[in-house]
């Protein structure tokens, strides 16, 4: 998306030229005259004659490529050259087309995807019919009819629509992130217009608006419609990315198109994400290059004193040419140096981590063990460049709903009458798991049954069909006390659209258990009881809100009997239930403390008969309340106090918040390799605990859950501070920050501080909103950071980024962000590593997610197997890359001192040029792609293997250190080894052995067999490409020094006969053995010393893994943990007020009854009427501290 | 992305795409570690007593005859300047050389390694390539052309720093000189002599011919066409001291072949006795503080004399055994234990 901005970048500066836009509908020629984009979008780059010139433009602004090209210019000079030309330009060229091939590639798939989109088909209105149109030929000033569930073809007037006063749903989620459903209304002088195609197409409006631009929330323009001039604004703009919900179809007239919609306008802001490597790799380049300075610099001062000394009488044999005095000429080797030392800058370490980081993130697209095979989605790499840090992660930001639970309710038990069902349990009383296996309940009995409700315990079916009256009052009020809203498309097929997905669940057992909820009008609720039909007439509803944590319903069975029905949260409940309920009153408890302990969200449920007399009075009573100008809330709120008490105790439902598969597991997993996992969810407090402990996060062997629910900034400090002190009593007030300045960067790492034994803590909305201020943030940082997990709730997607930036910015560790939906956007994009699941409906997460995969239990696989070994791997690449690079360079420092520092090289042209392209490539990138350390299996076996990553303990700037000292070892030995042991010798025919080349020859033979492979994991692969390179090395070399080359062209292969004649000789062999021995050895020696004294729990795990032999079994599925807990879920219906308004308002009335296919027929009111905020108390709430 | 329409997306179950490709995984336990040094001590122990009495068995006899100091036969040579100074060194061998003696020129302090001297020769012309005979490459500057502007031929700082000091070997018997026999035939590379180097062919007949229009390098004596008159295979670029010489050394102190002495009576070697070296003191070296020396020498299996091959073998070795002893001891004191991963 980088490059949309400057694809559209001509038209952007076109635009600025056009101030007013200008269409006509229906009028082609008209509108083409002003030459608007049509709908077609280019996300691509290049096109076949500008790729080859932008791309290579490109390529040679980076500095890599830029250094090439110095050195290239620097070989041109006669004075300068060490080296010629081709040894740098080949492999400039072979890192050139690389990169070229793999833009090349990326834009390959660009182009497709813009095909893919461009070929979409929308219904476009054309000469008097409707069409079916490609996207990109679409035209603005055409009318486009949308269909329910489809993608906004690009930013349209809305003219009509199906629904009631011109409404329309659309769901922004891809555009600005947001979930809930938005509503756009047409004009009603475009609204009448409905589906009649001939006056559509008659239509002429012409509309006058602000060029395109990319506000999203602001539009502003006119419509002159036979004219009379409207206003316009963003009320009746449905914007490209947008998706039409709940309504049949629309019209709308096309405004903006293509590269003009506000969704193309705005994209292309992509952050380029960089991995703490990559800025460690910079820093040493950097680095690189000041040591570069230093040796030639020392060189070239060599070469001042030896010019001094010894060359100024040397002119006898090599005379000075003319004006050259002695600070030229080491000013002179300075540069010569400079060529001849290039490589040691890891110029192609750029282009092998990028193979490398490719072909990882390909075998994690490949990884079969994150292949979903239900929604058929494979995992995705979608950023290729992090591929190291995810070895490295300390903190994951998870989102909940969608993400760790499938936001699928299921009704799962109930207590009735103190009476326990929903159990399985096999013929010894003991409890079984429930398995695909076990047999369902059978509901064919219910013709109305919903098939897909699945219940295993038979004994509620058989206590609800022999008729007890208790079962069959739970399952009444059940049925009647809801706000869902019914659905029957065909006769008997129901569905039923709630506010809450529990809701839903609740009715639908209801419904499978014979009390089938049918239809509603706003004074009757018309059930099917046990196959008989039965209408009651619905007096009242007492909504649900946070405070009353209760709902009730006051009907009239068809006898005349007058009932409160009552459902809320038990401790609600409780306080409100007749003295005589207290026995069942414990045994219910029992219950629900049992259900709690298994994670599921439980309701209590109760009723009361009511006289009519009193009720008579109650109601006036309500009426006047509702009807109060001030004060209406509260006043309610008393009124319905005073009718809820005295209830009966019914019984319990507990619901389950189904988790995705395997959550719990990795939960565990990921806390054994030591990385906090924070929940930050927009859920309500309770059910986020909930979720907490039944996903492992919050476990009863925690020393302590804190939780922070304070409505005031001081009562939170305080609460944060206690906390803390809890923890770790020695903490001092002030935080431990390590302040460090890097290129003019401040930053402030706060430390990690100590803690015995694990914490949790929880903390709401408005408490976060507060401890997120700047002031008390660090605070937050410090008690979070202490506890093993952290539930965040009722978070904004804002909030959601700013905790993700606060631990970026203040800790030294690795984040990631995981998530589902379009809330999650902006941590997914905050955190250092974002993923999406994917498979599900919104793809916005994973759109701007740099993995993906379709189920949270593969982020253990992500992590620890694939994070691991791309870790491991990048690392053991890099210390190998560097310490072959400096050693084969440090090798011409040395030989410095004994050719006069005159820049003369150890090897020759052929061997410096193919040294790091062929005959060390191969090898290293073998290691890059296979190494691992222990397999997936022993991975899992042993989470704690990950601890490594976390703390970088693989590469740093000490390992650096090192292996630049390992490489000063080693080049030494490379260099004194064949020196002494070549000089003053000759062959054994007498003839000259310790000639230039000769001993060229053999330390590079030394330098190239010494490059000993760190590799733990010897494949078939390594083995062929470490012994092919070798091979490669001896043929290229026989080859380039044979008679036949020598014959083609003098000047290049000058060294002819030297493999020959050098390596047939046994002291040359005994040398080289001798050096790589010498090179080998003490290494070897070094880590056996390691592993017996200070073993790494990695040398331990691969010791047991030795000593085992079997490979572990794959992890067991453990059967879901029991809590003894208090800790129970409050009101199930998670979300938001409930429908109470509508159900029962008069508006209600006005919409005809007809068979209407909408998913949503009542939303109208939320509309028409003062209370469109109901879809977002979330956001609404939690964002004002 | 998935595409709408298409089948599965399940990535392919092989053992490379699932990284599950067999490996072999070496550890460095005890077991291998400990017996590997050991093994590997031994070995070179052993090798290394057979490369130090090999290199014992060489014998090298090494004479410095720069004539620095005053008492030394070769001074007088370095205080005139005119030429065709000559000098004898003698000395007595008290058992016999072995055979075949090899007889070398030694250069010390000298840069033959200097990038910018090492650069300066024209492969082409070296090849007998008269193209380039007319115009040297550049890279021969300053003796590319002589100060007429005539090019040189060979042209370049190695050729014209040819050394050009000659020896004769005498055997004192009795007091009468017995001139030893010097053999400089394939004292240079086979593929030196017969594919690198190659002499232009003869114009009109004559080879000399060939060099028309060229004048010879300024320290050079005589043309390149001249060096060897009496055998036409040893002439020109061909010729063998110059292509010993043209393959310049990797250090600054060098010795190069010289003369072989395989013929006659001294085919078994130099026996012991009286010889008299009669050196043609040419080359100037004290302007830079070098040094030139002769030495004789025999080789062996594995080439001239170096004790230190044999000398780091022991060294190496050694090492390795002492180092098998503490890992050992480390071992059995600090085992490794695995109770606790």
């Amino acid at each position: 998306m980088g490059s949309l901005l400057s694809a559209c970048g001509i038209n952007i500066k076109k635009k600025k030229v056009q101030e007013e836009r200008h269409l006509r509908a229906n009028d082609r020629e008209f509108n083409l005259s002003f030459k608007y984009a049509n709908n077609a979008i280019k996300t691509s780059k290049y096109n076949v004659f500008t790729f080859l010139p932008l791309n290579l433009f490109e390529q040679f602004q980076r500095l890599a490529n830029a250094y090439f090209v110095f050195l290239l210019m620097l070989e041109l000079i006669p004075q300068i050259s060490s080296l010629s030309w081709f040894t740098t330009l080949f492999p400039l060229l072979l890192v050139l087309s690389i990169t070229l091939v793999k833009d090349l590639s990326d834009d390959i798939t660009r182009h497709k995807n813009d095909k893919h989109v461009n070929n979409r088909i929308a219904k476009v209105l054309l000469n008097g019919q409707l069409k079916s149109e490609k996207w990109m030929n679409v035209q603005v000033g055409d009318i486009v009819k949308l269909e329910n569930n489809e993608f906004v073809t690009a930013d349209l007037l809305l003219l009509s629509s199906s629904e009631p006063l011109n409404l329309i749903y659309i769901d922004t989620a891809e555009l600005d992130g947001e979930t809930n459903l938005k509503v756009k209304q047409a004009l009603t002088i475009t609204g009448d217009l409905g589906n009649d195609i001939q006056r559509l197409a008659a239509f002429n409006g012409e509309v006058r608006c602000e060029p395109p631009n990319n506000r999203l929330d602001k539009f502003t323009g006119t419509l002159t419609v036979g004219g009379e001039t409207f206003a316009l604004d963003n009320e009746r703009i449905l914007l490209r990315g947008c998706t039409l919900r709940n309504t049949e179809w629309c019209f709308g007239l096309v405004v903006f198109g293509g590269p003009d919609t506000k969704l193309m306008q705005n994209s292309g802001k992509s952050i380029f994400k960089r991995t703490s490597i990559d800025r460690l790799m910079n820093v040493l380049v950097m680095f690189i290059f000041g040591l570069l300075a230093f040796m030639c610099t020392i060189l070239s001062i060599g070469n001042a004193i030896w010019e001094y000394q010894e060359g100024n009488s040397f002119t006898v044999f090599l005379p000075k040419t003319d004006g050259a005095n002695t600070p030229l000429t080491a000013f002179h080797t300075f540069w010569s140096y400079v060529i001849v030392l290039n490589n040691v800058v890891p110029i192609s370490l750029y282009v092998s981590v990028e193979i490398y980081r490719l072909v990882n993130s390909y075998f994690i697209d490949w990884d079969h063990k994150m292949y979903h095979v239900k929604s058929d989605t494979p995992a995705q790499a979608r950023t290729t460049t992090l591929n190291e840090e995810l070895g490295q992660i300390k903190y994951i930001f998870s989102d909940k709903t969608g993400t760790l639970t499938q936001n699928i309710m299921t009704f799962n038990r109930c207590s009735i009458n103190g009476k326990s069902y929903g159990e399985v349990v096999d013929f010894a009383g003991q409890r079984v798991e429930v398995t695909e296996k076990t047999e369902k309940v059978d509901f064919s009995w219910n013709s109305l049954a919903d098939p897909k409700f699945c219940f295993y315990d038979h004994k509620l079916v058989e206590a609800v069909r022999s008729g007890s009256p208790e079962v069959q009052g739970f399952f009444r009020l059940l049925a009647l006390c809801h706000t869902v809203m019914p659905e029957e498309k065909t006769e008997g097929e129901l569905y039923y659209q709630a506010q809450s997905p529990d809701e839903g669940a609740l009715v639908t057992a209801a419904r499978n258990f014979g009390f089938v909820f049918r239809t509603r009008t706003p004074e009757t609720i018309s059930l099917v009881e046990m196959g008989v039909p039965t209408t009651y007439e619905l007096l009242a509803v007492l909504d649900f809100n946070n405070v009353r944590k209760r709902m009730s319903v006051i009907v009239r069975n068809p006898k005349g009997k007058l009932t409160l029905y009552c459902k809320g949260a038990d401790t609600v409940i409780y306080e409100r239930l007749h003295p005589s309920a207290s026995k069942l009153m414990e045994v219910t408890t029992e219950h629900l403390n049992e259900y709690a302990g298994e994670g599921l969200r439980t309701l209590a449920l109760a009723y009361k008969d009511l006289d009519e007399d009193k009720f008579e009075e109650w109601k006036e009573r309500h009426h006047k309340a509702s009807t109060a100008l001030e004060d209406r809330e509260a006043k309610l709120d008393a009124i319905y106090e005073e009718i809820e008490k005295d209830l009966m105790l019914l019984g319990a439902s507990a619901v389950e918040d189904k988790l995705q598969d395997g959550v719990p597991q990795t939960i565990e997993q990921l806390a054994k390799a030591d990385i906090k996992i924070w929940v930050l969810t927009g859920d309500k407090q309770e059910t986020a605990e909930n979720i907490g402990y039944s996903c492992n996060m919050l476990r009863n062997e925690m020393k302590e859950i804190f939780i922070v629910a304070a409505n005031t900034a001081e009562e939170v400090r305080e609460e944060l501070v206690n906390a803390r002190k809890k923890m770790s009593p020695q903490s001092g007030d002030e935080p431990p920050i390590v302040k460090s300045r890097f290129f003019n960067k401040k930053s402030q790492v706060v430390e990690d501080e100590k803690v015995e034994g694990d914490y949790g803590l929880v903390i709401n909305g408005h408490s976060l909103a507060f401890a997120l201020q700047k002031d008390m943030q660090l605070e937050l940082l410090r008690t979070a950071c202490m506890c093993q997990s952290v539930i965040c709730c009722r978070v904004t997607p804002l909030q959601k980024a700013q905790v993700v930036e606060l631990v970026k910015k203040h800790k030294k560790a690795v984040t990631l962000a995981i998530g589902d939906g379009a809330n999650d956007v902006s941590m997914i994009k905050t955190a250092h590593i974002g993923v999406g699941i994917s498979g599900q409906e919104g793809m916005q997460a994973v759109l701007s997610s740099d993995f993906s995969f379709a189920q949270f239990r593969y982020l253990q696989r992500l992590l620890l197997v694939h994070g691991r070994w791309s870790y491991l791997r990048m690392c053991k690449f890099l210390r190998y890359f560097f310490y072959k690079n400096f050693t084969y360079t440090f090798v011409h420092f040395w030989y410095g001192f004994f050719c006069g520092f005159s820049a003369q090289t150890v090897y020759d042209e052929w061997f410096i040029m193919l040294f790091n392209l062929v005959y060390t490539a191969l090898p290293v990138i073998a290691l890059s792609l296979f190494d691992q350390d222990v397999n997936d299996r022993w991975s899992f076996q042993y989470p704690q293997l990950y601890v490594t990553g976390q703390l970088n303990q693989y590469f740093s700037k000490m390992a650096f250190v090192r292996i630049l000292l390992h490489s000063c070892y080693s080049s030494f030995i490379l260099f004194f080894v064949p020196w002494a042991a070549m000089s003053d010798t000759v062959r054994d025919d007498g003839k000259a052995i310790a000639d230039y080349q000769s001993f060229a020859m053999l330390a590079q033979t030394c330098v190239l067999i010494s490059m000993a492979l760190e590799t733990y994991y010897w494949t078939a692969l390594n083995q062929l490409f470490l012994w092919g390179s070798l091979s490669v090395y001896f043929v290229v070399t026989f080859t380039m020094y044979s008679s036949g080359m020598y014959l083609i062209s003098e000047s290049s292969f000058p060294l002819i006969g030297i493999a020959r004649n050098t390596l047939n000789q046994p002291n040359v062999w005994l040398t080289i053995f001798l050096t790589n021995l010498l090179c080998i050895l003490p290494v070897v020696a070094k880590r056996f010393f390691f592993i017996q004294l200070k073993p790494t729990i990695n040398d331990k795990v691969r010791h047991k893994v030795r000593q085992a032999k079997v490979m572990p079994p794959p992890h067991p599925r453990k059967f879901p943990r029991r809590r003894i807990s208090t800790q129970r879920s409050g009101y199930a219906f998670s979300h938001a007020r409930g429908y109470g308004d509508l159900v029962t308002s008069g508006r209600f009335l006005r919409i005809p009854v007809k068979t209407r296919t909408t998913l949503f027929p009542h939303t109208d009111s939320p509309v028409a009427g003062s209370t469109p905020q109901t879809y977002r108390t979330i956001f609404e709430e939690a964002q004002s501290p | 992305m998935k595409n709408e329409g298409e089948g599965s997306e399940r990535p392919d179950n092989t053992a490379f795409t699932q990284q599950r490709l067999p490996a072999w995984q070496p550890i460095l336990s005890a077991g291998i570690v400990i017996p590997g040094f050991l093994i590997i001590g031994l070995a070179f122990i052993g090798i290394g007593i057979g490369l130090f009495l090999t290199s014992q068995t060489i014998q090298v006899l090494e004479m410095d005859y720069t004539g620095v100091e005053k008492d030394s036969p070769c001074f007088r040579c370095t205080i005139q300047s005119s030429q065709n100074c000559t000098c004898d060194v003698t000395f007595s061998l008290s058992t016999l050389f072995t055979g075949p003696v090899f007889f070398y020129y030694g250069l010390s302090n000298y840069f033959q390694n200097f990038r910018k001297y090492g650069v300066s020769k024209d492969y082409y012309q070296l090849t007998g390539d008269t193209k380039y005979f007319k115009s040297p490459q550049d890279v021969c500057a300053p003796y590319a052309y002589d100060s007429k502007s005539n090019p040189i031929v060979p042209c370049g700082a190695i050729a014209n720093s040819m050394f050009n000091d000659t020896f004769e070997l005498y055997q004192i018997i009795n007091g009468t000189k017995k001139q030893v026999p010097l053999d400089g035939k394939g004292i240079s590379w086979w593929t030196d002599y017969n594919i690198k180097y190659r002499n232009p062919s003869p114009v009109n007949g004559s080879f000399a011919n060939a060099f028309e229009g060229t004048v010879k390098p300024i320290n050079w004596p005589k043309a390149a066409y001249e060096l060897d008159l009496t055998d036409p295979y040893n002439n020109g670029f061909l010729n063998q001291d110059f292509l010993v010489w043209m393959r310049r050394s990797a250090l600054p102190q060098f010795r190069k072949l010289y003369r072989r002495i395989t013929e006659g009576d001294y085919s078994a070697g130099l026996p012991a006795g009286n010889y008299s070296l009669t050196v043609h003191y040419n080359y100037p070296v004290l302007s830079f503080d070098g040094r030139k020396k002769v030495v004789f020498s025999n080789v062996s299996w594995m080439g001239g004399k170096n004790d230190f091959l044999g000398i780091a073998y022991l060294v190496v070795g050694s090492l390795c055994v002492v180092m098998s002893v503490v890992m050992l001891i480390v071992y059995a004191k600090f085992k490794f234990s695995d109770d606790d991963a």
